[in-house]
């Protein structure tokens, strides 16, 4: 579910383009360090995979359906500056290409869906990392509790966002509850696919997931004396 | 590859917009969306005359309406929430039908479903008349990042090897009798998206190591191969 046109305000939405513009721009220089001149091919990919991945739908009730937004995801599969890039890249695929998310909106949502999400969940996931037991088996856990703080943390800001420049008469704490309560059942469903998908990553390639990589590579080769019959 | 010739939202045809330069086509289309925004609900002659431009510039694409009309179900969801603001919103209250309605949340509904579709259906309109591989090259043009803009060209290459590709695995998952919008199967829906990741990941590295062999040095135009 993007923004559309016309849901906020001009003011607002240029200067959520800006900062867009501010983010995107860092995320380009921090991501060549994630990936160096892999950037651009893996990047893409990755994005690819992200715009599939959020066709993913889920029953949030009322015979509405929330789908992926697969900030957290991506922030714990290839680290959080190439997640911000291929967010963007498909939320503006996605206004350009499927008038899905308004072209003046496409700031507020690279805020909302790229920024917010992919910048929370590698928080809480980088605070669960070093809190949890060191240990493979934890990291989808800190993924699922990351993607499930993600999402109402993106309807908070949108809700911040629609106090400044919202073109809707309502009042500010029926919007801030509707999209909390709705938003944390979002999170939920988010959280579950996250996790299972970062757990199927984990177990068969644990050297591709960025947030593991440092486990990875202090684990030692052991030698087991006993074999299972 | 076939994804370079077309986008699943374009609309094959001979038409000055079609022909038209996509750069100045795509700031057209952001001049257009962010007059649209700017303008305050009320002015609704304003809203009649960009209805009258759009309309125009459609008729002049040869995209036929029940070509947008489906397509514009993706602002689905917003007119719900605009429908609910006459019930939301506060007072001064009108009598309408039995009904106790809020005159601004009335007000703002149509505005918010007005500039709303106003800006689906132009960005549909752009869409249907420009080919992916315009589209990237408008952007090179238009001074964004080439990093960015390379990024977007991968993604747009690949993008219906990989959804084929979920498609297939969403196939399969059906015929053992797992329906992947079921709750219950996610799990095995999460498989499947980790193997996509992994099959994404290990692509784009093949892709890397293609692109050296073909003299890549990381810098270049970012332009797509058409």
């Amino acid at each position: 579910m993007h923004v559309p046109d016309g849901f906020l305000d001009a003011p607002t939405s240029i200067a959520t383009g800006a900062v867009a513009a501010v983010a995107v721009g860092v995320a380009l220089q921090r991501a060549r360090r994630e990936l160096d001149d892999r950037t651009a091919p893996l990047a893409g990919l990755v994005a690819a995979f992200v715009f599939a991945a959020q066709m993913v739908n889920f029953p949030v009730g009322a015979g509405t359906s929330g789908h992926l937004m697969g900030g957290a995801l991506a922030a714990v599969l290839v680290g959080p500056w190439t997640a911000v890039l291929c967010v963007s890249v498909v939320l503006a695929v996605q206004a350009l290409v499927m008038a899905d998310g308004g072209l003046t909106a496409l700031g507020t949502n690279i805020v909302l869906i790229g920024v917010v999400t992919a910048g929370v969940g590698w928080a809480v996931f980088v605070v669960l990392r070093r809190v949890l037991p060191q240990r493979l088996s934890m990291i989808p856990i800190s993924a699922a509790v990351a993607a499930l703080l993600s999402v109402p943390a993106a309807a908070a800001v949108f809700t911040g966002l629609f106090a400044i420049g919202g073109q809707a008469p309502v009042d500010l704490a029926d919007v801030l509850t509707a999209m909390l309560g709705w938003h944390v059942l979002i999170g939920i469903g988010e959280a579950a696919v996250t996790g299972l998908v970062v757990s199927a990553v984990v177990s068969t390639r644990p050297d591709l997931v960025y947030g593991a990589r440092r486990l990875v590579a202090a684990r030692t080769a052991a030698l087991r004396e006993e074999v299972a019959a | 590859m076939g994804a370079a010739h077309g986008h699943l939202f374009h609309f094959h045809a001979h038409s000055p917009l079609h022909r038209a330069p996509a750069h100045l086509k795509l700031l057209a289309l952001l001049a257009f969306t962010l007059t649209v925004v700017a303008t305050p609900r009320g002015l609704w002659w304003a809203y009649a005359g960009y209805a009258l431009v759009l309309a125009s510039v459609i008729a002049l694409s040869r995209v036929p309406a029940r070509y947008l009309a489906p397509r514009m179900l993706v602002e689905t969801p917003f007119v719900v929430f605009a429908l609910l603001m006459p019930v939301l919103g506060h007072g001064p209250f009108v009598e309408i039908a039995g009904l106790t309605l809020s005159e601004p949340g009335i007000e703002a509904g149509a505005a918010l479903i007005t500039k709303g579709t106003l800006g689906v259906l132009a960005s549909l309109t752009f869409a249907a008349t420009t080919t992916s591989t315009q589209i990237i090259d408008a952007l090179a043009r238009l001074r964004v990042p080439s990093l960015l803009v390379e990024i977007m060209s991968f993604m747009l290459r690949y993008l219906e090897v990989v959804l084929t590709e979920y498609g297939r695995m969403l196939i399969a998952m059906r015929s053992r009798g797992c329906e992947p919008r079921n709750p219950r199967h996610w799990p095995a829906l999460a498989r499947s998206l980790g193997a996509l990741f992994i099959r994404c990941y290990e692509r784009g590295e093949r892709v890397h190591v293609a692109m050296l062999s073909r003299g890549y040095t990381g810098a270049q135009s970012g332009r797509m191969p058409s």
